[in-house]
């Protein structure tokens, strides 16, 4: 608000100082991420004691924080002063953040030597060396930019789980749910794949492989070593390949239809548990304009796009010049997609058309004949999709929406945009899944009669830009394809008006113009029932 | 084309002008001395917390205006000239209606006491009031201690706020009890307690007797009249309810009591001049309910309700079921049908509350059929529309604890106390 001016005062707010406690927390923390920085100048003679020093600085310095931040204070909503601290209000530490997170990004994707990763087959030096004993002690080789990574990833689920924990410790579908990401990124993201890989021998070789890790997000999924190294396994390989295509084409249909998109989303996702962890204190700089709205509408729909027209041609081609290892061929595969993608586009058009706005409309016949006329030129060329490599096609797709989109936009830029964009605007299983929660599912989130005071607490805190009030003031469920059931507009709403539900489809979307509690005449003659 | 003309643009009047445009092509504009566009008022609170920008609070995008023909206007009515049927502003300026609607809301209550207009001294309830609050109590160097007088909603709320900012709060309350004149005792005293949990200083059974000036003519303290005890503070919060916000129209030849009177179909006594939401006051009171109805569901129901009479279909103001809401502090309330107080004459009380001291019911029931009347809600949320059907279906209190699972509206994977509320009943109607 212009007129005044907060920070003038030469005193501050009080909501706004941080408290002895977590001071200290700060201090710790950031001395264990200095501690892990100064390996990239200095090699530790003891990288073990050190690494294992500094991991459990962040994890304490995070914990002390979260007790400065909740303890000796009563269970309930802890959204004081989130709009005057400067991290969380896209102030001066919050472009500190962002920067220095998006920084990291670009390092880790482009210039991992500078982490010290060993050049064709050196030992590692620097931040990457000092990883090593942690790699050895779990797969048995010597870590790499990835492993530092997924390690600094999976220590700030954990630890910025807990504090999500500490402050929602009144609501369980809150702890719950974070207790199911703490668990998918620590156990299937982190310590199976790294434990699986001392199976691998001379003979016998998976990938690294994330159970939970589902194609379009994972979107080298399908890629010709990773099939190939499956098929060479044999049993377990092909059991893991199985698999991959069945929660694709079966597991996640049915628990979507089931529980919406939050099953993936924010219950077992790694993205997503950073998200919901690290990320929840930006979770308020969503952009909840309809503009904003109309433009995630078509860039993750177009996202997905991309990444159906590059997996199929990377398949197709693999297919295509090694016809003799696979039992299916290329024009089998290539027809096989068309009329899968023919059938479901045209199944959706016909029992769900009303349902599909204009521009709805518009994109998904674009999006079709796009699809189609481009494996149409595949099917009678050789490797050429339209005028890219396929392999041109993977590596702008990995660059662009792997690297560049989803890490240094998506992660790097929390306390800009806030801590979804990425999952917003770009992820291609968000837009599978929401497309099929908007149009199949029981999942929606039920508006409590004429409960609502319109008081904007549930769209401030939707960390997808959705604007929650302006369902819930017309009594209207909100059924929204990006919405990945969080539950925290439920839990900031003052009056009990929000509640997460999977319930029959019938009447899952209608709203009323006079709600609940007027005049029954009144509201059968404008609502029309 | 019909020019209407809507003075206030709260929840009232904005329902009706979205309404009318809903039905009709007719002009339309808002007049708002407060803000250029419509927030939320129950949300100014959240603002001073840092819960959200004022921005949040706005319900509709800056463009929805003008997508909508909805003409804004800011500006302070200072006369209703009903004869030529004009507005004079305060500027000087004019404009002409075909039909008027007040809705210009409340504004806090102050009972002469003295000191009350010192600098320091503030009611809360419009964003003026919001922005005297962040000059008076921007922290807790400046604004050292703080004292709330009146247990009303709003002060719960103002106390709420000083607290989210460490600012030491005293909480005058006329009461024995915090609101225990709308709350059953053991609803009320579970507040209290929950009210010194969050470190306020609440004083049950004390009024003010006058607040006293430092050299400057600011706040210095607040005395209490009982014991005469003098309360150090910078800010004092005048919180003993509203009144309608209707000085302006004392001239207008206006039928005034309280409010704006208005008949059923929310018609003043003169000709195309309506009033709705909290200044406008019934002729008679509609079944339990108050003449003056200060909140927010019941503004925008009179709101639906006029915008069917101004385009054409006289339309009564008949709401249905009571229900209502609020939060104090980290427990949250609701309310469907009635619970009074004391039981009305020939009704009981059931009331269960858990032990943690944060969540409880009071239902009441007619004591010779066992009808439904009304339940209470605290720390647990229960469904709107169920309740209103079991009121519609005039279902006995025995069903409704029976079937209490079914309006559970609490979130996934919490723990029901459906069971516990059942044994409770039980217990309690064999002992009775």
């Amino acid at each position: 608000m212009s007129t005044i001016q907060r920070n003038m005062s030469l005193t501050g707010d009080a909501s706004n100082y941080l408290n002895s406690l977590q001071k200290i927390g700060t201090v710790i923390g950031l001395a264990g991420l200095a501690t892990i920085l100064l390996s990239a100048f200095n090699e530790f003679s003891n990288p073990g004691i050190w690494l294992a020093v500094s991991l459990l600085a962040i994890t304490v310095g995070i914990l002390i924080f979260a007790r400065g931040s909740y303890e000796g204070k009563l269970e309930g909503i802890k959204n004081h002063g989130v709009w005057f601290k400067s991290v969380s209000s896209r102030g001066f530490w919050g472009w500190v953040a962002g920067i220095s997170l998006t920084g990291f990004y670009v390092i880790l994707y482009f210039y991992a030597g500078l982490l010290g990763l060993g050049a064709d087959g050196e030992a590692n030096t620097g931040i990457v060396g000092l990883f090593d004993p942690l790699s050895k002690f779990l797969s048995g080789n010597p870590a790499s930019q990835w492993f530092v990574y997924g390690t600094l990833y999976t220590v700030a689920i954990i630890a910025f789980g807990i504090k999500f924990i500490w402050k929602y410790r009144h609501n369980r579908y809150e702890q719950l749910r974070t207790m199911s990401v703490m668990f998918f990124q620590t156990a299937f993201a982190f310590l199976i794949p790294e434990l699986m890989a001392r199976l691998n021998s001379d003979s016998f070789s998976l990938p690294y492989n994330d159970l939970k890790n589902m194609w379009p997000l994972n979107y080298y999924a399908f890629e010709q070593w990773r099939v190939d190294q499956f098929i060479n396994a044999e049993t377990i390989g092909l059991a893991f390949l199985l698999f991959a295509v069945l929660s694709v084409f079966v597991i996640s249909p049915i628990l979507t239809y089931k529980y919406g998109k939050r099953w993936y989303c924010s219950w077992v996702c790694g993205c997503g548990g950073l998200a919901e962890t690290a990320g929840d204190s930006f979770r308020q700089l969503s952009d909840k304009r309809m503009v904003a709205w109309k433009v995630e509408r078509w860039v993750i729909h177009s996202v997905l796009v991309f990444s159906v027209v590059m997996t199929t041609a990377t398949i197709a081609t693999f297919l295509g010049y090694d016809s003799e290892k696979y039992w299916l061929t290329k024009d089998m595969f290539l027809i096989g997609v068309a009329v899968f993608l023919g059938l479901l586009f045209a199944a959706i058009w016909y029992f769900k058309k009303e349902e599909l706005a204009k521009d709805a409309r518009y994109g998904a016949i674009g999006y079709l004949v796009i699809v189609l006329s481009l494996i149409g030129i595949h099917y009678f060329s050789d490797s050429k999709l339209f005028l890219f490599e396929d392999s041109s096609l993977r590596s702008s797709y990995g660059f662009l929406i792997g690297a560049v989109f989803s890490g240094v936009i998506g992660t790097g830029f929390y306390p800009i945009f806030g801590n979804r964009v990425w999952c917003r605007m770009g992820c291609p299983m968000a837009g599978i899944l929401g497309i099929q929660q908007r149009l199949f599912s029981k999942f929606r989130i039920t508006t409590n009669g004429g409960q609502c005071i319109s008081c904007g607490n549930c769209s401030t805190y939707c960390e997808m830009g959705i604007d929650v009030r302006s369902y819930a003031q017309k009594g209207e469920n909100i059924v929204r394809s990006s919405c990945v059931g969080c539950g925290i507009c439920s839990a900031v709403c003052p009056r009990g008006v929000l509640k997460l539900e999977n319930g029959p489809l019938e009447g899952r979307i209608d709203g009323n113009q006079v709600l609940l509690g007027n005049d029954v005449d009144l509201m059968d003659l404008v609502n029309g029932k | 084309m019909e020019h209407i003309v809507i003075i206030g643009n709260g929840i009232s009047g904005v329902t009706t002008a979205r309404h009318i445009r809903k039905l009709s092509d007719k002009k339309i504009t808002i007049v708002s001395g407060e803000t250029d566009h419509f927030f939320s008022r129950t949300a100014l609170m959240y603002v001073y917390m840092g819960h959200m920008k004022y921005e949040h609070t706005k319900p509709y995008e800056n463009y929805f205006w003008k997508k909508n023909r909805i003409d804004l206007k800011r500006g302070f009515v200072d006369k209703v000239n009903h004869a030529n049927k004009s507005l004079e502003f305060s500027d000087g300026t004019n404009l002409s209606y075909d039909k008027l609607v007040l809705a210009v809301g409340s504004k806090p209550n102050k009972f002469g006491w003295p000191g009350q207009d010192l600098d320091g001294a503030q009611g809360l309830y419009s964003f003026q009031d919001l922005e005297k609050l962040e000059k008076n109590a921007p922290n807790n160097k400046i604004c050292k201690h703080a004292v709330i007088v009146g247990g009303g909603l709003i002060g719960i709320e103002l106390a709420e706020m000083l607290a989210s900012r460490a600012i030491p709060v005293t909480f005058l309350v006329r009461e024995q009890s915090f609101w225990n004149g709308v709350l059953p005792q053991g609803e009320s005293e579970m507040i209290n307690r929950h009210i010194k949990n969050h470190h306020v200083d609440l004083r049950l059974g004390v009024n003010l007797k006058e607040i006293l000036a430092d050299d400057n003519g600011k706040v210095r303290a607040a005395v209490i009249a009982e014991t005469g005890e003098e309360i150090p503070c910078n800010v004092v919060g005048l919180t003993a309810g509203v009144s309608p916000n209707v000085d302006f129209l004392r001239e207008s030849g206006i039928e005034l009591g309280r409010g704006i009177k208005v008949n059923r179909l929310l018609e003043t006594n003169i000709k195309d001049i309506y009033a709705i939401g909290d200044c406008a006051e019934q002729h008679e009171p509609i079944g339990n309910r108050r003449p003056i109805e200060a909140v927010w569901y019941t503004g925008r129901m009179m709101g639906e309700t006029l915008a069917q009479t101004i385009c054409g279909n006289p339309t009564e103001y008949k709401p249905g079921h009571w229900f209502n809401s609020a939060k104090f502090f980290d427990i949250e309330y609701q309310t469907y049908g009635w619970v009074f107080a004391k039981p009305k004459e020939g009704n009981v009380h059931f009331h269960w509350k858990h032990q943690d001291d944060t969540k409880c019911i009071t239902i009441e029931t007619e004591a010779s059929s066992g009808k439904f009347i009304g339940i209470n809600n605290f720390g647990i949320r229960m469904r709107h529309e169920v309740f209103d059907r079991w009121l519609t279906e005039e279902r006995s209190t025995d069903y409704v604890i029976s079937n209490l699972r079914k309006a559970n509206f609490d979130p996934e994977f919490y723990k029901s106390f459906e069971k516990d509320i059942l044994t409770a009943y039980h217990q309690q109607t064999v002992n009775a």
